[in-house]
């Protein structure tokens, strides 16, 4: 008797199974339909404007002829400057947060205020760089542009280096620290180490995201018809340059937009490839 | 004087006869502690030792002696403190702001849980190997230089022939030695544990903490590991936490039976698992509970 009740609630588990499997199926099926869609209508509209003049000519007026070479050049500046800023000050916080003040009082206000930061609208942070910054110089400015990117990227490299180094063992930590090593020697050579695949991957999510970022740029960097070889003026870049362009009543600037939303996207997708692979490299058993 | 005691006492264990009565009674010694200093040097002396995690005490009072060049191994059931006072004497636990040991470690003499006592260092000479394998995510090589470059600076020369030395020690050189570029976690967990012991050993600490060291392998890698404490217990001391109890029975010389935080018994190893003074410990020895 006992075995055919076991049998019933067996049928039952197995339909409910199923059921979560078909509604997980779907709603995977749902966000790939429109990421799918979306990439689509980026290849088939924007791969023909895609050419070698885009590359080494500047933004044209209405009616010129020209590419992109400008704002490809100011928003590669912009992000890798906002990086140099941005990353290694969220490694080290980051690395304060795991290893040092763990679960202090500090360290808990900190994990709380970075989390806000994480979440604020980028047009904020765009708002205070112009407040602090464009005002006060007088006039917007590449630097300006990579400020604002790097206080988007700090909290997300704060975060995933803080999550990182929490996944290497107390083990690993214990293990230095019994042949006699000082803390800052375990936290660099032995966690970092561990961790460091996890680290970059942190670091090149935080680029990917930023080399998208167009409301904080449209405050601080805005933009420039002509190559600029400043940081201390203001810089063409991509995100704005879609912008403007593809609001635009002429066609040739239209085309010129969608040709840079392929490069962006282009460009996400390799650091997102990268990523990959380096988290692929043979990790470490514990 | 005390030359002579031990004669008669060593007189006595070649009769035949290892209670060495006579000894005692001409030391005034009621305590076995002062049987075996007759005759060894305490390396590690624990007094009235407490330990707290957080407001939860898991040590009470603990007292005890381990002598240099002996194995001596702390067995009990599961939460019995035994990890936890290994902890102690390398002060390993001070990795967590929570907890705290009370009381005092003397090694050679010198209480190690004062305040003045340098961490480093003190684990320099205390070595510890941890149940599961650590190797550190670098080459084999440098698994075994990492601590020695922490309090030596070594020729190349120098250091190739004493991570061969520390290899050799460890029963692992022949295993190992045309991989030694290859990433410590290549190789399989008993290779991975001697190479945590070559580790300890190649900074030449005096004492070897060993905390269940071969509960995570295979009875072939337990047996080399067993034969390598016995190898080593010549120049180290060697305090082990086991819950295998035949293993403490096979490699030690004295023997603590912990239970709830409390050391129950502490004697010589073939006193204890063959004429237990507490019923606890026969009880356990016997598997009656635990």
């Amino acid at each position: 008797m006992q075995r055919l009740r076991n049998v019933g609630l067996y049928r039952r588990r197995r339909f409910v199974n199923s059921l979560v499997l078909i509604a997980s199926l779907g709603t995977t099926l749902f966000g790939l339909f429109w990421l799918l869609w979306l990439l689509w209508t980026l290849l088939s509209e924007g791969l023909r404007y895609l050419n070698l003049s885009i590359f080494h000519q500047a933004t044209p007026p209405p009616g010129g002829t020209g590419g992109l070479g400008n704002a490809i050049l100011g928003s590669i500046v912009l992000t890798v400057v906002g990086i140099l800023i941005g990353a290694p000050a969220g490694v080290l916080a980051g690395t304060y947060l795991s290893e040092f003040a763990r679960e202090s009082r500090a360290a808990s206000v900190i994990r709380f205020v970075n989390d806000i930061l994480l979440s604020a609208p980028s047009i904020i942070l765009g708002v205070f760089v112009y407040e602090v910054v464009v005002i006060h110089m007088g006039h917007f400015s590449g630097f300006a542009g990579s400020l604002a990117l790097a206080l988007i990227a700090l909290p997300t490299v704060v975060r995933t280096t803080e999550d990182m180094l929490r996944l290497v063992p107390n083990a690993l930590r214990e293990a230095a620290a019994a042949l006699g090593a000082p803390r800052w020697k375990v936290t660099i050579a032995i966690v970092f180490r561990a961790a460091r695949s996890g680290i970059l991957t942190g670091v090149l999510l935080a680029v990917a995201r930023i080399s998208g970022e167009t409301a904080p740029l449209l405050f601080t960097a805005l933009n420039n018809q002509f190559w600029s070889h400043s940081l201390n003026e203001p810089i063409a870049n991509l995100p704005v340059v879609i912008f403007q362009f593809a609001m635009s009543p002429y066609e040739d600037w239209q085309h010129l937009a969608w040709a840079g939303a392929v490069l962006i996207t282009l460009a996400i997708l390799f650091i997102n490839i990268l990523v990959r692979l380096f988290l692929k490299t043979p990790k470490s058993r514990y | 004087m005390n030359t002579k005691n031990a004669s008669v006492a060593s007189t006595a264990v070649q009769n035949g006869k290892p209670d060495a009565t006579p000894v005692l009674e001409i030391q005034q010694a009621s305590d076995f502690r002062d049987q075996a200093c007759l005759q060894h040097k305490v390396k590690l002396s624990v007094r009235e030792l407490n330990f707290y995690y957080g407001k939860f005490q898991a040590l009470f009072s603990i007292s005890l002696d381990i002598l240099e060049n002996h194995v001596t191994a702390f067995i009990g059931p599961s939460g019995c403190g035994k990890s936890t006072l290994l902890r102690c004497f390398n002060r390993i636990y001070e990795l967590y702001p929570n907890q705290r040991a009370e009381g005092e470690i003397l090694l050679d003499g010198r209480n190690i849980l004062g305040p003045g006592e340098n961490l480093n260092l003190l684990r320099a000479r205390v070595g510890m190997v941890f149940q599961k394998p650590t190797p550190f995510p670098m080459s084999i090589y440098d698994n075994i230089a990492f601590g020695v470059k922490l309090y030596e600076r070594l020729s190349r020369a120098q250091m190739d022939e004493r991570v061969e030395w520390a290899l050799k020690k460890a029963a692992l050189w022949d295993e190992v030695k045309d991989k030694l570029s290859h990433i410590g976690t290549d190789i399989s967990g008993g290779q991975q544990q001697r190479l945590c012991i070559a580790r300890a050993i190649a900074i030449k600490p005096e004492i070897l903490l060993l905390d269940e060291p071969a509960s995570a392998l295979d009875p072939i890698s337990t047996l080399k590991i067993e034969e390598l404490i016995a190898e080593l217990k010549q120049e180290y001391t060697i305090v082990i936490v086991t819950h295998n109890m035949q293993q403490a029975a096979r490699i030690s010389d004295y023997t603590g039976f912990l239970y709830l935080g409390k050391l129950i018994e502490y004697d010589e190893t073939s006193t204890m698992f063959t004429r237990p003074r507490k019923k606890q410990t026969q009880d356990y020895i016997t598997g009656r509970f635990g």
